[in-house]
This record gives structure tokens, C-alpha cells and sequence, in this order.
């Protein structure tokens, strides 16, 4: 068993893998850390209780609600439109309460 | 940034100065990169002194930080740590207690930050004096402490520190105490060491990539610090800093041997330091300067005949308890004399509990008195721990407790006014 295998990721950008993966205490690094992943903490749109629907006649395409999103996930597609990634997404409303065109409506998880 | 090893000459020289300062120059030899600190008496001239070094030029390539609070001064540490530097501070009693949350942070981040304790009496009442409970406080952070005992020794500890915590099977903060005033400001002659030979004797300075576990560097990022679910390896990663204490006992010796072999002082096998202990009936446990004034009662009531011997504890965590179990089978009864409090412990004092939780199970039926004295300063007279001794072969003979046992433990010292 390599006990060391956590050493890689540290001093080697290139060859850092996606997931870090341990079977035993003995194989973990001296401390937690976490890697810039996609979705490190699991799929956070779990959390949500309220979802940020784009009004999509509305939008000015303007971008602040992608610059506000704490959590990047608010993409702009191929057609330069807004939308959001629902799977990690947790339901925070900052792009609602910024969105200088009020497009963006919470609606209770529930209720959509 | 800062330049990891511009050169000031430091030749061997012999200096009469406080132990504070002894604290001051060993940083200054171990080429510290980062001090951050809060004046707390009786600390506050270790930094003063460092503040003069930075300032005069004398210590090229050093930052020193000025900050608003302890909390603040470890948090920078741990800070300037992260991002790959070997760093200093230095505190005592009510300021280690404000910083006591960032404490628990740097042993968890496993960063080798090294700190002095001018160790003083917590309040209230007020007390600014003598007595380990400050850094004992600290027993359960992570970190590793260490008492010292000289002001050549407290110079030295320092240096072997940096070696301890900086060894990659290791990377866990430290404590160095000493206590209060009658080491931080007195004045002794301690040698300060050859610059070039400190240097072959450190470690290097850690270079751009950092330690080898966490480094801020925006090429490799990396999150330390976040949660860890119930379901997660919070149990393995505290039982990692617990096994990490083991392998320091090691380590220890091994420095310990390795300073030895390079300028020549000996500190025991690193643990602990046993003084006329070959054919001791009894024995006294001692930590800090009162160890060494021990060494001179010993001395004194072996010139009357009697077979009395004493051991100096140097660290507290990792705590050895294969050498307290060695040297408990020599003796038939061992005193244990704490210079701090442990209140609601099996016997108030902390070390005589965690010699008496050493022994038990380890089949040695030595007699254990714990002792308590000194507190806040109180002066200890070397008459004092004479009497402590023959306590303990009166113990040994008859079976006679001291007149001041209080649930279990012999106070010494009470006072009693007429």
C-alpha cells in the first residue's frame, strides 16, 4: 500500500487526480484538504428550498447574477443566455436580489 | 517576499543576559522568517529584543509583525506558516489563554510554529509570577511541550525545537516554558552558538514550495480547514496527531543526541533527565528551575549519606511514560512536584496525574507523593525541596505522611499565620 500517495497531490499540479481517495487512516495526508473540484462538498443543490427561475424574455443578458453567484453556478450558454445549474445550486437568492431587471423569481421548491 | 538566508555574523560568543533574551537570540539563530507578537509580562522582552534585532538590520530577511491581540498574533503565525515560513512568537499566561482557539488551529494544520512561554500564574488573582498552568492548559491542542530549566537551556531547547517540528514525519507546533521571572528576568551566561553551525544543524529554511502538506501558491491551490462530516475521517486525522506524539519521542532523543554530538550539551535522553538516580531508594520528579535546584538538594543530602536522586521532566507532551516507568522501578517511593495546578485531576497537580496514570497497569507498585508547591511564584527555597526529600525517605522508613495532605496530594508550602 502506498502510504504516501497523498504527496502527489501536493507537489504535483499535473498529475493531481479528480477525487482523492483513502482506505485508512494511515494512507491520509497530515491534514483534510480539499482540491479545486467540481462540486467538492457533494451536490449542493440538496440544500435548496427556494429555485431561481430565469425569466428569460425578461434578461437583459446583462451578467450580474453570473458575477454575484457566490457558488459559480450560474452559466452563460453557446446563445450568451443565463442559466443555472440546478445540481449545485443552493438556493442563496443573492441573483434574484441583484438582478437589476427583477427576471429572476425564487420559487419554493415545492411550488414550482 | 521575503529572502530566505542573507548572512549576519554571529561568532560563538558567551553572553551574561535574561532568559528572555536567551528566547531572542536562539529565534535570531534559527533565522526565524516571521515574529508576530503581543507584549504580555513576563514574555514582553523577548519580543522587545527582537523588535531592536529586526529594527537595527541585524536580522536580514526577517518580517515582524506588529498586531492588536494574541489571537491576532497566532492567527498571522499560522498565516505566515501556511504560506512556507519558519516563524516565532512568544506569550504567557492570560495572553496564551486569548489565544487559545488559533492554538488548536496550528496543531490542527500540523504547522511547525514554535513558541515561548514565560509561564506565569493564571488570574484571578491577579499573578504575574512562576507557575506552568498556563502552558499546561494547552495539554490536549496538539501541541508539544517542553520545559527548560537553564537560561542556557532555554537558548538551546529553541534550536532543538525547530529540528523537532520541522521533521516531515513530525510538522506539529511546540511550546518552550520557562518560568516567570526567576528565568525571564534573571541574568546568566549562555553561549550563543556559531552562526554557521546552528545553520548545518537546522534544517534549511523552507524553500517557495512550502512544507510539504499546505502551501498557499496559486499554481497548486488547495482548501484547508473545511468540514468534515460525521461520516468523514475527523476520527483519523485526530489519531494521526496522536500517533504523530509517539514517533516525536523518538525524534526527540534522536535531536537531542544529534546537539549533543554538535556543540556539546547534554539534555538527558531528551525526555527526561535523570540526576544520581543509580542507586536512589527514593526520587523526585521535578520540572522547569526548580529541577535544577533540585540537582543541588540531592547533592547535598547524598554528602549526609543518603541515597536520594532526582529526575528532570523536559517534556510534558509527548509525555514519556516509558522513562517514568523506568525510573519509577528504581525507586521505592517517588515524589512528583508540580509547579501548577490541575483542580477536580486525581491529585491536582497535572503531572504527578499523568505519572500516576503511567504507572498504573505497568506492574510497578512504586509509592507515588504528589506534590504541590510554588505557585504564583512562591519562592521554593532549596531548604524547601531538602525537606521534600527527606519526606519522602521518611515515607520510605515509617510510612509517615506530611503533616499538609489534602486529598492525596501534599501541599507544600502552606502558609499559616499567627
Amino acid at each position: 500500500m502506498d502510504k504516501v500517495k497523498w504527496k502527489n497531490i501536493c507537489e504535483d499540479k499535473d498529475k493531481r487526480p479528480i477525487v482523492q481517495e483513502y482506505h485508512n487512516w494511515e494512507e491520509l495526508p497530515p491534514i483534510p484538504i480539499s482540491l479545486p473540484i467540481k462540486g467538492a462538498i457533494g451536490t449542493t443543490g440538496d440544500w435548496r428550498t427556494f429555485k431561481p427561475i430565469i425569466d428569460k424574455e425578461k434578461c437583459t443578458k446583462c451578467g450580474i447574477c453570473w458575477m454575484y453567484c457566490p457558488e459559480g453556478t450560474i452559466i452563460k450558454n453557446e446563445k450568451g443566455e443565463f442559466e443555472v445549474d440546478y445540481v449545485y445550486c443552493k438556493g442563496c437568492g443573492i441573483c434574484a436580489k441583484e438582478c437589476p431587471t427583477k427576471c429572476i423569481e425564487m420559487v419554493r421548491e415545492s411550488e414550482e | 517576499m521575503i529572502e530566505a538566508k542573507q548572512d549576519f555574523k554571529q561568532e560563538k560568543e558567551t553572553l551574561i543576559i535574561k532568559g528572555n533574551v536567551a528566547a531572542s537570540y536562539a529565534a535570531k539563530s534559527a533565522r526565524v522568517q516571521v515574529i508576530s507578537a503581543y507584549p504580555i509580562t513576563p514574555q514582553t522582552t523577548v519580543v522587545e529584543k527582537l523588535s531592536e534585532f529586526v529594527d537595527k538590520g541585524e536580522m536580514p530577511g526577517t518580517q515582524y509583525i506588529k498586531v492588536e491581540s494574541e489571537h491576532s498574533v497566532m492567527a498571522s503565525i499560522i498565516g505566515a506558516s501556511t504560506a512556507g515560513t519558519r516563524t516565532f512568537t512568544a506569550t504567557s499566561g492570560q495572553g496564551l489563554f486569548y489565544m487559545y482557539e488559533m492554538v488548536h488551529w496550528a496543531a490542527g494544520t500540523r504547522l511547525p510554529i514554535v513558541t515561548t512561554i514565560a509561564s506565569r500564574g493564571p488570574a484571578p488573582p491577579w499573578n504575574i509570577w512562576a507557575d506552568f498552568t498556563d502552558v499546561i492548559s494547552c495539554r490536549d491542542t496538539g501541541w508539544m511541550i517542553s520545559f527548560a530549566s537553564s537560561h542556557q537551556e532555554i537558548y538551546d531547547d529553541i534550536l532543538m525545537s525547530y529540528k523537532i517540528c520541522e521533521d516531515y514525519d513530525i510538522l506539529l507546533p511546540k511550546f518552550v516554558a520557562y518560568g516567570g521571572f526567576i528565568l525571564s528576568h534573571t541574568s546568566k551566561p549562555v553561549i550563543i552558538e556559531d552562526q554557521a553551525k546552528v545553520d548545518d544543524f537546522l534544517p534549511p529554511l523552507p524553500d517557495e514550495k512550502g512544507w510539504p502538506h499546505i502551501f498557499l501558491d496559486p499554481e497548486r491551490p488547495m482548501m484547508h480547514g473545511n468540514l468534515i462530516m460525521p461520516a468523514g475521517f475527523y476520527n483519523e486525522f485526530r489519531l494521526k496527531i496522536h500517533y504523530t506524539h509517539a514517533l516525536a519521542k523518538e525524534k526527540i532523543k534522536e535531536v537531542t543526541s544529534d546537539f549533543e554530538k554538535f556543540f556539546g550539551r547534554s539534555y538527558g535522553n531528551g525526555l527526561i533527565e535523570e540526576y544520581r538516580m543509580n542507586d536512589a531508594e527514593v526520587a523526585i520528579i521535578n520540572y522547569g528551575e526548580l529541577a535544577m535546584q533540585m540537582e543541588e538538594a540531592v547533592d547535598q543530602l547524598r554528602n549526609e549519606g543518603y541515597k536520594v536522586g532526582c529526575v528532570k521532566l523536559r517534556y510534558f507532551r509527548p509525555f514519556p511514560v516509558e522513562d517514568i516507568i523506568n525510573v519509577a522501578k528504581k525507586v521505592k517511593v517517588l515524589g512528583v512536584a508540580d509547579r501548577a495546578t490541575a483542580f477536580g485531576s486525581p491529585t491536582g497537580g497535572p503531572v504527578s496525574s499523568e505519572v500516576k496514570s503511567a504507572l498504573y497497569g505497568s506492574g510497578v507498585s512504586t509509592k507515588v507523593l504528589p506534590i504541590i508547591m510554588g505557585l504564583g511564584g512562591r519562592e521554593v527555597s532549596l531548604e524547601q525541596q531538602i525537606n521534600q526529600l527527606k519526606t519522602l525517605i521518611k515515607l520510605n522508613e515509617t510510612g509517615e505522611l506530611p503533616k499538609d495532605m489534602i486529598e492525596g496530594t501534599f501541599w507544600d508550602g502552606l502558609l499559616e499565620v499567627e
